[in-house]
């Protein structure tokens, strides 16, 4: 990535930025306004960009921090929600799993905005508590508490801890795709 | 809080996360928006046009 041209690079991360937007406003429309403003953004900003330093983050900072200051601006804890999660399950529907991925988007969508991300930048997107941390401004414990606190609330809404649930799980590929003792 | 030791918290990170992935990776699927190609659209050719005017 570092011969890349930061422009060329920059448009590599778009699917991803998208995703990161999608899940964090759970509103397509909205989605898109951040996108567009980070891109924007990034692309005018380029020469504050230092080059071999991880451009992904970069880009997902520039897209919460709008995210945070836009939903501060309109005072409300909660956006326009468009069912995005259920969204993607509409147009690609699985088969034996998709009753469970159903669920699991349900609960995920009920996550806090700050639990949800701090889970999606961890535990989605591969970032480190301490890259997570310094995009969300705040210290890598309460990142830790964040993720921990989601994967928590996830495993009461889903009733995880189940053992009838749990015996059925016993790899995580099987758990993803074809944990028929989850709850419906 | 769950330990990580503990095989069965284990577990349930592990189909979080499991989960967590294929979700986000469904969210990158798809075309990106038309107002990001042509915003990407416009911005190259306003990068090429200032190399241009050089």
């Amino acid at each position: 990535m570092s011969d890349m041209d930061p422009r060329d690079e920059l448009v590599t991360h778009l699917p991803a930025l998208r995703a990161f937007a999608l899940s964090l406003t759970r509103n397509r429309a909205t989605a898109d306004d951040m996108m567009q403003d980070t891109v924007l953004k990034a692309w005018t900003n380029m020469d504050k960009f230092t080059p071999g330093t991880n451009m992904r983050a970069w880009l997902f900072t520039i897209l919460r921090n709008n995210f945070y200051t836009s939903r501060r601006k309109l005072n409300r804890e909660v956006a326009d929600v468009d069912n995005v999660f259920s969204d993607t399950l509409s147009v690609k529907p699985e088969h034996d799993g998709r009753l469970q991925m159903s669920d699991f988007k349900k609960a995920l969508n009920q996550l806090p905005d700050e639990q949800r991300e701090a889970l999606i930048l961890v535990g989605a997107s591969g970032f480190a508590y301490e890259e997570a941390a310094e995009m969300c401004g705040v210290a890598t414990g309460t990142i830790k508490s964040r993720v921990n606190r989601a994967r928590a609330k996830l495993t009461e809404l889903l009733q995880l801890e189940d053992d009838d649930v749990l015996e059925l799980t016993d790899s995580a590929t099987t758990a993803v795709v074809g944990s028929p003792g989850l709850p419906a | 809080m769950a330990s990580k030791q503990d095989p069965k918290n284990a577990q349930i990170d592990a189909y979080i996360d499991q989960n967590l992935k294929k979700v986000f990776a469904e969210l990158q699927t798809g075309d990106l928006p038309d107002e990001i190609t042509d915003l990407l659209s416009v911005l190259r050719a306003q990068d090429q046009e200032a190399k241009d005017s050089k």
